[in-house]
């Protein structure tokens, strides 16, 4: 009785308080009716889920989503054309990077040795992936693709661009002119970009940059692109966190005899860096999705994938499920990565605040 | 000055000098490879391929004319059209949505208030490229043909050839509504700088805004009314396997718009939420027991606030948007990178195809951020 005058009480407060909110209620439930229903409808109790020959796709179409397309053709959408015997490798892989983003959210674990982790992850990573050694077959890298590829693209390039972003950061704040130009000179002429443009730069230009004979694979390339785009944008967030450092920190390293890189390594950065991982994991959900652009020039990442999930004839037309199914994919990352800086943000800004009041105690 | 490495002057010279050195270098290292390249492969570098017959089609142009024996640079004036075409629309359809969004998630209505926060969350997480395709795939798969296309509105027509909607025929006397308008805009401004400093000197209120509102409206309808109100609506009617006549947006257009739109909004949105509860609460409480109006409340204490945090990050959306409508290459929309693309695909001139990519958007952002800063210091805070 009182749950249902609570529920009761609740939708009267929350819903229908006065005449013109109850309209958009009643609206917005009429509107549900008549798209949500049917579009349930489509996506699950009429869907296909299982269809080698795409017959019942056919018939079913328009009625009914065809996620048959998706079971059939998730290996290629996963691993791309890696050797199908051998895509237990890439899958490992992806599995190592998911659980080196899980031990880098906890807190507890952000010590030196996870570093370390880091390294060692990496390197099997890189073991895995091009084989070569203990009885792995070699896979250049042209065939790698789908989730592992884009997984790499993004985790390569933060873990490069970061360095170099702190460099750039340090010398936009720097008191020397010419570092000071240089640096927001690169800033400026990278942000102000699409990063299409540098993706072809790195496409069609750098083969024409290098030295007769040397070449650089496409792969590489892409990535070299990414790593200088990120790095621009990274930059600007670490930028912040220097600028968020009271003066007195600066002055009170100064004080203390510290040169230049022993203030900013011991004293400032340490702050800085602090502060700005939320923005930071911002940066890199938006890199993470920007990893997709690869396809305008040909890599095989997840969208790539999927995009030529559907150009085998019996399989076209089925656009609208493909695309779904690699929002879903994509979405799973990011909104779990948005979700941990937002909750990281506030246990960082409590910290913070806790902080005076022990050093008192 | 002393030159010694102890000396933290000459220090810093050092460093200068030596990231100097090492920037011209690297640079200089790259230029000296490229000749050798260009050399080598015979390529002529240069802009002269500008004035060469470009010899593609266009799908779609905007303002300017375009035939395939038009040359390059011709084409890629077109392309910079429909970046401009795509961007301008789309800037002013995401301000006002996101704005919307925004003030819908404040809203006291749940289900208001939980659905615009899941299109929110849902639309940030997704690559706009994946929703590109996926805008490209509804429309160009899942419509229907012209014959049975969809007609929502009477005179409408959507179908997997694009959409099809009325236009206004143009008549040679519309260009005095548009004097009209020009006059109107000039006298409204000039009425309103007449009523703030009225308001100043005397302290006396004078209605500019609707003043002003009622002679944009009213003079080009008297204009129009002059010249013998001409009308006529031109509707897309079925011929053959397509519509003529109307305007059509074509599925790549209409894709990028609704996209380019559907993504923007959603950060719009929160820059616009973020914004309204930057305000604090006791400004509107403070401003509501000095007695003024609910409208003022909103439009002399929170507005001017608000706009104060809203606005930079704004810009920069009102930036991301143009820079994104450069995905268009991918669904192919002829916009300035793609047209640049296929440019450089056909003469092998990449520097220079890539050149005017970069530097068109550079203008562009550099503009923008002239604007943004003019407008910081406009409304910064004055403080004591």
């Amino acid at each position: 009785m009182s749950l249902s005058r609570g529920a009761i009480g609740w939708s009267r407060e929350n819903l229908f308080s006065g005449w013109g909110n109850t309209l958009v209620t009643l609206l917005i439930i009429w509107l549900a009716w008549k798209l949500a229903l049917p579009f349930f409808d489509w996506a699950i109790t009429k869907a296909i889920w299982v269809d080698p020959d795409a017959q019942a796709c056919r018939a079913a179409k328009g009625v009914g989503a065809c996620w048959a397309l998706i079971t059939e053709k998730h290996r290629l959408i996963l691993f791309g054309t890696y050797p199908f015997e051998a895509q237990w490798r890439p899958a490992l892989a992806v599995l190592v990077l998911v659980a080196l983003y899980i031990i880098s959210a906890l807190r507890a674990c952000w010590r030196p040795w996870l570093a370390l982790a880091w390294v060692a992850g990496l390197g099997a990573i890189g073991v895995l992936m091009w084989g070569g050694v203990f009885g792995l077959v070699y896979v250049e890298n042209e065939r790698w693709g789908g989730l592992a590829l884009t997984l790499l693209l993004a985790t390569f390039g933060i873990a490069f661009a970061f360095p170099l972003s702190i460099l750039l950061a340090l010398g936009r704040r720097s008191e020397m002119p010419i570092i000071r130009w240089l640096s927001v000179g690169y800033i400026e002429l990278i942000r102000g970009v699409p990063l299409i443009s540098l993706l072809f730069m790195a496409s069609v230009m750098l083969p024409l940059f290098l030295p007769e004979g040397l070449t650089v694979d496409k792969l590489l390339r892409a990535q070299i692109a990414m790593i200088l785009f990120a790095a621009a944008y990274l930059a600007e967030v670490v930028r912040g966190g220097l600028q968020a450092i009271p003066r007195g920190q600066y002055e009170a390293a100064q004080a203390l005899g510290l040169s230049y890189w022993k203030s900013m390594g011991f004293i400032i950065l340490p702050q800085a860096l602090r502060i700005s991982i939320p923005p930071l994991v911002n940066v890199f959900i938006g890199f993470f999705k920007d990893t997709s652009l690869v396809l305008i020039i040909g890599l095989f990442d997840l969208l790539t994938t999927v995009k030529v999930s559907i150009t085998e004839p019996k399989w076209t037309g089925y656009g609208v499920e493909a695309y779904l199914f690699a929002s879903a994919v994509y979405f799973v990352f990011c909104f779990s990565m948005s979700r941990y800086s937002q909750a990281l943000e506030v246990s960082l800004a409590s910290s913070a605040a806790r902080t005076p009041v022990k050093e008192a105690g | 000055m002393r030159f010694s490495p102890r000396d933290a002057r000459f220090r810093a010279l050092l460093y200068q000098v030596l990231a100097l050195a090492a920037v011209v270098g690297v640079l200089a290292y790259l230029v000296t490879n490229t000749i050798a390249n260009l050399e080598a492969r015979k390529i002529a570098s240069g802009f002269a391929f500008l004035s060469r017959e470009a010899g593609f089609e266009i799908g779609e142009t905007s303002f300017i004319s375009y035939g395939a024996a038009d040359n390059y640079a011709r084409a890629l004036l077109v392309g910079l059209a429909n970046t401009f075409r795509v961007a301008l629309i789309g800037v002013v359809a995401a301000t006002v949505i996101g704005t919307f969004i925004g003030f819908a998630r404040l809203s006291s209505n749940w289900l208001v208030a939980k659905l615009s926060s899941a299109y929110i969350e849902v639309i940030r997480n997704v690559p706009l490229l994946v929703q590109l395709f996926f805008w490209y795939a509804i429309i160009s798969e899942n419509l229907p043909g012209p014959r049975q296309a969809l007609s929502p509105v009477s005179g409408v027509f959507l179908s997997n050839r694009g959409f099809a909607v009325p236009v206004i025929e143009w008549h040679a006397a519309y260009q005095w509504v548009l004097a009209a308008f020009v006059l109107a805009l000039l006298v409204a401004w000039r009425i309103s700088a007449w009523a703030r400093a009225r308001q100043a000197r005397t302290g006396q209120q004078f209605h500019a805004f609707w003043t002003g509102l009622g002679i944009v409206v009213a003079l080009p309808l008297l204009a129009f009314i002059a010249i013998g109100a001409p009308f006529r609506l031109i509707v897309p009617e079925l011929a053959g396997f397509n519509f003529s006549g109307g305007a059509t947006l074509t599925p790549e257009f209409a894709a990028l718009l609704i996209g380019l739109v559907a993504y923007t909004a959603a950060f719009i949105a929160e820059i616009v939420r973020a914004g309204i509860l930057s305000v604090h609460r006791g400004q509107t409480e403070a401003a509501s027991a000095l007695g003024l109006r609910p409208s003022f409340v909103l439009r002399l204490v929170i507005l001017p606030q608000a706009l104060r945090v809203i606005v930079p990050p704004l810009t920069s959306q009102y930036l991301n948007l143009t820079k994104n409508s450069s995905l268009a290459v991918a669904i192919g929309y002829p916009d300035i990178v793609s047209i640049a693309n296929t440019a450089i695909n056909q003469t092998g001139q990449a520097i220079e195809g890539i050149g005017i990519i970069m530097a068109v958007y550079l203008t562009i952002s550099l503009s923008i951020s002239a604007f943004m800063n003019w407008y910081n210091k406009r409304i910064a805070l004055v403080e004591r």
